[in-house]
């Protein structure tokens, strides 16, 4: 146990810091509300309309696509670190990796999820 | 790597085919309805073959990665024969429910694939990996039918609770990671007698305990069992009921009996009272259950307690009894969730019990058929269910669990009456309302006579199996 020791003192000294952090300002700060203050924070312009906007759930299918191809390419990095080593065995690895993936992109192309109307 | 390969070839099979039908579907559309159904058994059949060609191999492939031994193989070829039978029943269903079956099949055959990954491995990333693979597939079945409220709930539901197991799994691994600096199984039964034995591999396998209790929905994670089960498509629900729980239960006996058995006197206790509770809660709801595919989630929950009893024995020798159960189990049920389907209408109309009030005089066939299935999940002799209870609660007895098979068996009874209450109505009452026709076609009577003939067959010459499953978990000495 005693190797979790540090782990220990770290959540305690950080969250002592937090709360004299928050607290110190909570007592000393000075507070002037103001209308302006509330509003949300949007590139420092004055809002325009509600912040919440329905989006369109095409959005969604979008971002997931993305998010699979994106993790793809993070899958190849460590991979092309260590290409050589690896030799034709991880060539063809990779390969089967990335049609099997291609396999899933032409189901989307073909089912139109990547049509926006 | 030649070796290797050849060692995952039923994997590499079923997976490609899963993609080849993805494709086909994509290119050639809904005309090829059909054919996907036709092409996913010759998915499983030759998934099948090589399994059973590779069924005298013990191997490891990819550096530790994936094993091959007789546990793997026997739960492997369960879980196939599972995939051929639950294929058969949807290939009508499908067409009658009107699903997106380019994605049906597919992702049955994505889910197999998972469960077959996770049975036969010792590593726990990759068993990892193999829950997560079956599991989505299944959180995406369950929603199959997107335009019914109840399927979109099942699906939500499952989703955000299994994620919430899968996150306890995962946390699990981690902590038996940090403790022992290994992932493999093996390695930590060596560091528990090693005097290794801290809390934070305690509190690991405690997590772990959590996830496969929730995959197998044992009483308190078994929330969403009910709403899941009455809410998926019911093809899917006799997959889960079946496929899912199987392979569930195999990984999380080769977890514990590998690794944990040193420590059983840490778990057991933990274990005892959860399948007490597990057969006890399961049964009493399911008396009031007026939905037959709500009675029939509460009873697979309640097996999976009895199952429990012969778990928490820890006698490696007689668990081949729990593998037992799972194949009768498999069989039952698959039979039992096929007669639901033949009954119930589009729109999960006639699932409600009174639906089936009078049915011998119309069906003698089917009312035959669904009796022997609800028979079999009582325990009544010749059928496999039989055999099944008296495997688990002998071998409980003989580990000197007396009170817990005590428990078991007076369940049982309890359970009696809501099996017998379907065929009680199914004989004596008279019909109360128009069910309308039956479509009592070839593929799904060809599942239920396979399932009965299974029935009868482990029943009446359990020898056969209770062999082949000594040997399967001779793996674990």
């Amino acid at each position: 146990m005693k190797e979790y020791l540090g782990i220990l003192i770290i959540i305690l000294l950080s969250s002592l810091v937090a709360i004299l952090i928050v607290g110190i300002s909570y007592f000393l700060g000075e507070r002037k509300p103001k209308k302006v203050k509330l509003l949300p924070y949007e590139c420092g312009m004055t809002t325009i309309g509600p912040s919440r906007r329905r989006i369109s759930v095409k959005y969604y299918i979008f971002a997931m696509l993305f998010l699979i191809f994106d993790i793809e390419v993070l899958f190849m990095y460590p991979w092309a670190v260590i290409t050589k080593d690896l030799k034709l065995f991880g060539f063809v690895e990779m390969f089967i990796f990335i049609v099997i993936l291609l396999i899933g992109y032409f189901y989307v192309w073909r089912k139109g999820a990547l049509e926006w109307e | 790597m030649m070796d290797d390969l050849s060692l995952v070839m039923p994997e590499v099979v079923l997976c490609g085919f899963g993609l080849l039908l993805l494709l086909i579907e994509a290119f050639l559309g809904e005309k090829s309805k059909s054919l996907l159904g036709i092409l996913t058994l010759i998915a499983a059949s030759s998934a099948l073959f090589f399994v059973l060609r590779l069924s005298r191999l013990n191997g490891e492939a990819f550096f530790g990665l994936y094993s091959l031994d007789p546990l793997a193989s026997l739960i492997k070829g369960l879980i196939l024969v599972i995939l051929v039978l639950i294929t058969v029943a949807s290939i009508r269903y499908v067409e009658r429910e009107n699903a997106i079956a380019g994605e049906y099949y597919p992702l049955l055959i994505f889910s197999t694939l998972g469960m077959m990954i996770m049975v036969s491995t010792t590593n726990l990333l990759t068993i990892f990996i193999g829950v997560e693979l079956m599991s989505i597939s299944v959180y995406v079945l369950c929603g199959m039918f997107r335009e019914n409220v109840r399927s979109a709930e099942a699906s939500l539901k499952y989703f955000l609770l299994g994620a919430f197991a899968s996150a306890f799994l995962v946390y699990g691994i981690s902590l038996l990671y940090g403790s022992t600096g290994s992932l493999d199984i093996r390695a930590y039964s060596e560091a528990i007698s090693a005097g290794n034995y801290s809390s934070v591999l305690m509190l690991g396998v405690a997590l772990i305990t959590v996830g496969f209790a929730f995959k197998i929905a044992l009483v308190p994670f078994h929330m969403w069992t009910p709403d899941v089960y009455e809410g998926a498509p019911t093809s899917v629900t006799a997959f889960m009921a079946a496929g899912v729980k199987t392979a569930a239960f195999v990984t999380f006996l080769r977890i514990f009996y590998t690794a944990f058995l040193p420590v059983i006197k840490d778990w057991g206790g933990v274990l005892w009272l959860i399948a007490v509770i597990t057969m006890s809660y399961a049964n009493l709801t399911a008396l009031v259950q007026e939905n037959i595919k709500r009675m029939l989630a509460y009873s697979s929950i309640a097996h999976a307690g009895y199952i429990l009893v012969a778990f928490v024995t820890g006698e490696r020798s007689l668990s081949s009894s729990i593998i037992y159960y799972l194949f009768a189990y498999a069989f039952m049920n698959i039979g039992a969730f096929t007669c639901v389907m033949l009954m119930e209408r589009k729109g999960e109309e006639n699932l409600d019990i009174d639906s089936y009030a009078g049915l011998s005089g119309k069906h003698p066939l089917l009312s035959l058929c669904l009796s022997i299935f609800l028979l079999s999940l009582t325990g009544v002799p010749p059928l496999a269910g039989f055999m099944a209870k008296f495997y688990v609660f002998s071998t409980a007895i003989k580990a000197g669990y007396v009170w817990l098979a005590i428990i078991g068996v007076l369940n049982s009874v309890v359970a009696a009456y809501y099996y017998l209450r379907v065929i009680m109505y199914m004989y004596f009452k008279e019909p109360v309302k128009e069910i309308g026709e039956i479509d009592l076609s070839s593929p799904y009577f060809l599942v239920v006579f396979i399932c009965i003939f299974f029935l009868l067959y482990l029943g009446i010459f359990p020898r056969d199996l209770t062999l082949l499953a000594e040997g399967a978990v001779s793996v674990f000495f």
